[in-house]
Formats: C-alpha cells, structure tokens, sequence
C-alpha cells in the first residue's frame, strides 16, 4: 500500500457568505497523480491554496506526510516540498526571469547576500530543458516582454525546479499550444516516475483522464465523486457522471456504468 | 536513412556587455544625464563660482542629510508603499540625540539612542499600515501631523543648541573635514549608498521588496512574507530619517522642532527626479543618490547663479517635471 503523502480533513472556507470549500477531506498518495475536476467557481483552486498554504481554511485539517500541520502557510509549503503553478501563475512581471524562479527561495551566500551568477546559469539551465519558447532564453529578460505561453512555461518550470514532493497544477495548459501541452504531460509522467506526486486541475476531462491516477470531483464546493482510473473506464464516462452532477448535484440520477466503489462525498 | 535534425544554435545571445550595463542602468544613467545638463546650465550662468571647489563643498556639507533620507524611500517606493512621517522621525528620534548630548550623554550612545528609537517609530508606523491594513499615504500623514505634534507639545516652540558637540571626538569621526575638500559627512552618505545599493541589488532582501512592490499577491503565493517585507519598509526609513536627524544636528549644532519639515518635498522629489517611478516593483538606488545630488544643488546653483532665493522654487519644479518627462520617455513601463 502506497503512502499518505498529504491529507485534508474536513476543511471548510468561505468568503464572506460564498461558501467555496465545504467539508472536503482529500488525499494524496506518494507518486500518484490526482485529478481534480469540476465547473468554474467549483472550488478547486481554493483548495489547492489551502493545502499550498496561501488561504487558512476557517475549520479542519492538513496533514503532510502523517504529520497535522499548524500556523501552515506557504513558505512552510514550500519548505515541505510542496510546489504550485497557481492559475494567475504568481509572477512578477518587470523583474528578470531569474528574480521569478528564485522569488521566496534565493540562492544565497552568506548573511542573506544572493549567489548571483549561480541563479542566472541555473535559470539558463532550467529555461533551456522546460522553457516553452524557439528563441533562446536570456534570463535576464522581463517577464513582461514574454508571451504567454513563455510565461506559464517560466510559472511551470519554477516549480519543477525544485525536486519537490508534490507539484500542485491549476489549469497549467491554458494558454498551451498542442506541442507545448504534451511537453507539460511528458513532465508529469516524469514526476510521477521519481516517485513524486501531482495535483493536477484541467478543464479538459480528456487530458485528465490519461493523466491522472485518481480523480475527485468537486461541485459547489463539495467533493461528490471519488474515482480510481481503474474505476472509470471511460473519460466519457466520467463527463457523463459530471453532467449528471452538475443537473441534479449528485451522481445516480442517470444510469452511468461505472466500475467498481465510487464513493460519494461525505454530506 | 537518418533523420536530419536541424539543432537549434545552441549559442548565448550575444550581449555587448557595456550596451547591457548602460540598459540595465539606464534609470540612474538618464538621472546622471539631468545632473549634468543641469551643472553645464549653472556654469554657462556663472563660470567662475561654478569652477569653484567651495561652491561643491557647500553642497557636501548638507548634501548627506538628504541621502540618508533617499536611500530607504526609493526601497519603500521600490516596495509599493511611501512613508511621509519621515520628517516627524527626523525630528523626533534627532530631538533625542539633542537632549541626550545636552545632558552630557556620550554622543555615540547619543546616536545609538536615536536609531533605535527610528527603529521603534518606523516598526509602530509600519505595524499600523500594515496590521491595520491603511492605505501608507494617509497613515502616514496621520502619523506625520501626530509626531510633529507631539513633538511641539512637548518642546513648547523651544529649540536646542548644543554647541558644544563641536568639540566631541564624536563629531570628528562623523562631521570632521573642516579644512579637507569634502567634509567627513559625505563618506559616511557614500558608504550609506554603497550598503543600500547592495541590500537592493543583491540581496535577498532587496530582490523581496522588488517582488512585493510589483505583485503582492504573486509575492504571497511563491511563500514571500509581504507584512513582513513591508514592516521591514518602514523600519529602514525610520533608521534612515533617524540618521538624517543627528547628522542635520551634527551640522547646525541647533535642533530645532521643525527639524526635518522641510525634507518632506525636497526628499521625494529626489527619489522620482533619481529615476525611480510611483508604481512599485522597480526603482534606482544610485538614481536616488544622484536625485538627492540634483535637488540639493538647486538651491546652491539658482542663488549662485545670481537669482535671489525666491526663483529657488520655480526652479525645483522646472527641474521636477523636465526630468520626469525625460525618465518617461526613456523607461519603458511594463504593467
Ligand atoms: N479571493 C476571493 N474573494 C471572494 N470570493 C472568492 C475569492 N476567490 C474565490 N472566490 C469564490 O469562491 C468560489 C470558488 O472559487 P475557486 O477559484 O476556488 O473556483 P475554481 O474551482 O478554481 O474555478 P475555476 O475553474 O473557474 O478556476 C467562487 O464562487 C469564487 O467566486
Ligand atoms: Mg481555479
């Protein structure tokens, strides 16, 4: 049996009276890849913050590697070896690509003072093997001069810098030519191969489908199905389990052949 | 048959490296620019007072008080926020320094008691923005008028002179020079911009307060702790209007419970003339100090040129606004 890698228990958070996470208890394994689905204002992305540490949830709990976590936020995340391509991919647009890789985590010397030419050759480095461009990369460039592509790949590559434990995906091929978005899987099943984990959110059930091991399906907040690749045969089938959920708010109302235990949210 | 794979030219592009430092630069470089144009103008009015040495001196004299004032404004504007207590600080935290020396304190310990109280008011001044959540602009106007009024309460209109100060082993090491072409002062201002310059450029810090002033919520996300980097902020102008403080006093041997009033325009102006722009996330140290050099020298240079002091503030704003116009044509703004 594979590992709890992190874990949340019940967490809740609203924003003012939208409630946007609701009692959701998700998990992930080590070197699994999970897919997190569903519709626009679903929730997804505030979850991912709460376990990256950005959002404190109001209620519940978030355990990394067995261990309940307190006063979380995300340098803590970071420093456990969780990673995250958010979906406004967190850049800062007027400075160098170096300063977007190493933001939060220079690379220092001593009393804080930064390694300079160690950051400008390891971002070189880093943007030749992932960066999404023809042009050769100078990374001393503005983020703002590159397209967007680039940028997602600067976003992308920044968190596959670090050999983190877990790299959380929101939408990371958004803005992705078809090359570039098969380059984003190849890495993934790269991750997945050493061992490590992945969130990985999309709107496209198709890509998610080949890519993930497991998926969790929220809506309005509330996770409503739970489901092994193994489980779903098809990824037609998962979209006819989420048309039905999005119709009625729960999975059933139609005859959707699925195999094996689907489990259905908590509440 | 193989497949012909065309590679990709694996080489750098090639950057002329002095083309790359001047665009790298350019902020402090069109600053540099403004400073002569402005030095040729005042020689082509008056050659011979501006081929003078003394004329130069008198400006290092008071010259360092404002750069003490620049270096942390260009970081907190770099930031994404202003402070314009800074002359309430001065005053305050030198008003300290005074009463310490007057009472026969060491002026070191003097001095000591005057940057850790800069320290305290930045920390309370940044705390409030910060925890409070208040827009900086007007908390810090709040806290301006506050101190300064503080301050006149409690020194009731009456200044302190200190003249004796002249003669301490304190004032040789910070304001000496006398008879040497540039006063002592000057050196520490330099040594105040070289540090600034390398906590700004190459620092973990310095990186931090760019990444904040550009994108606090991107800053947050990757881990950055922005209150933190913010409070920071307004730690170091207090220091710095702190210093400004005892070295404005070390240079009058008089404080006087407007100390530092006068800085607030002058300091500002500095910090945008020195090429650094209002929005955040980029900025120019060495275009702050260049900025403090340009203001400091207009009130030299119009009444040396032979106008009276009262063109000294249309020449302020002729210079103000010829520069920010120039720095607008030649940075370009990526937001
Ligand atoms: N900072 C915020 N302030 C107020 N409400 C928010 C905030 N962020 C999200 N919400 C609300 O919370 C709900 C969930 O938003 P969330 O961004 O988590 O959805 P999502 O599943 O990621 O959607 P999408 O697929 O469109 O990215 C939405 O109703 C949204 O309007
Ligand atoms: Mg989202």
């Amino acid at each position: 049996m594979s590992k709890r890698l992190v874990e949340l228990k019940s967490v809740t958070k609203s924003y003012g009276n939208v409630n946007a996470v609701e009692n959701v208890s998700l998990y992930v394994d080590e070197g699994e890849v999970l897919g997190l689905i569903g519709d626009n204002g679903a929730g997804k992305s505030t979850l991912i913050k709460i376990l990256s540490g950005v959002h404190a949830p109001d209620s519940g709990e978030i355990y990394v590697k067995g261990q309940k976590v307190s006063r979380w936020n995300a340098a803590k995340s970071r420093e456990a070896g969780i990673e995250t391509v958010y979906q406004d991919r967190a850049l800062v647009a007027q400075q160098t690509i170096v300063r977007n890789i190493f933001m939060g985590r220079e690379i220092t010397n001593f009393l804080g003072f930064m390694d300079m030419k160690k950051q400008h050759s390891e971002a070189e480095r880093l943007m030749r093997e992932i960066g999404f461009t023809s042009k050769v990369f100078n990374p001393s460039s503005l983020v703002a001069t590159l397209s967007g592509g680039e940028r997602q790949g600067v976003a992308i590559a920044r968190a596959l810098y670090y050999d983190a434990d877990l790299i959380i995906l929101d939408e990371p091929t958004t803005a992705l030519s078809l090359t570039e978005t098969q380059k984003v899987f190849s890495f993934i099943q790269a991750v997945k191969d050493k061992g490590r984990s992945v969130i990985f959110i999309g709107h496209n059930i198709y890509h998610v489908y080949d890519i993930a091991d497991r998926f969790a399906v929220l809506d309005r907040g509330k996770v409503v199905l739970e489901a092994l690749k193994s489980e779903v045969p098809s990824a037609e089938i998962l979209i006819q389990n989420m048309h039905s959920i999005a119709r009625t708010g729960h999975i059933g109302a139609e005859p959707v052949e699925l195999r094996g235990g689907i489990r259905l949210g908590d509440n | 048959m193989a497949v012909v794979s065309v590679p990709r030219d694996p080489a750098k592009p090639r950057r002329n490296p002095i083309r790359a430092f001047v665009n790298d630069n350019r902020r402090a470089f069109s600053a540099g620019l403004i400073l002569i144009i402005m030095l040729a103008s005042f020689t082509l009015a008056n050659p011979s007072v501006f081929t003078n040495p003394l004329t130069y001196r008198s400006v290092f004299v008071t010259l360092p008080v404002a750069i003490f004032l620049v270096v942390p404004l260009v970081f907190i504007i770099t930031g994404g926020e202003i402070d314009l207590a800074f002359p309430a600080t001065m005053g305050f935290s030198s008003w300290a320094f005074a009463i310490a020396v007057r009472d026969g304190w060491d002026p070191f310990a003097a001095m000591a008691v005057a940057v850790v109280l800069g320290l305290l008011l930045g920390s309370l001044i940044g705390m409030l923005v910060v925890y409070a959540n208040l827009s900086s602009l007007i908390a810090t106007i709040g806290m301006n008028f506050f101190l300064r009024g503080l301050i006149n309460i409690g020194a009731q209109g009456f200044s302190i002179a200190i003249p004796d100060l002249r003669k301490t082993f304190m004032y040789s090491v910070f304001s000496g020079g006398a008879n040497a072409a540039i006063p002592y002062q000057m050196f520490w201002a330099l040594g105040f911009v070289l540090l600034g310059w390398f906590l700004y450029n190459r620092h973990r810090f310095g990186a931090r307060v760019h990444c904040v002033g550009d994108n606090p919520d991107s800053s947050a996300e990757m881990g950055i702790n922005v209150k933190r980097v913010r409070i920071s902020l307004f730690m170091f102008v207090g220091v710095g209007a702190a210093l400004a403080g005892v070295f404005s006093v070390l240079i009058n041997f008089v404080w006087w419970p407007t100390t530092g009033d006068g800085f607030l325009l002058p300091a500002l102006a500095a910090v945008f003339v020195g090429g650094t722009p209002a929005w955040g996330g980029v900025g120019t140290l060495v275009g702050g100090a260049v900025g403090s050099t340009i203001v400091s020298f207009i009130e030299t240079g119009v009444i040396a040129a032979g106008l009276t002091g009262f063109y000294t503030q249309f020449f302020y704003g002729l210079i103000i606004i010829l520069s920010l116009i120039g720095h607008r044509f030649n940075g370009r703004r990526y937001r």
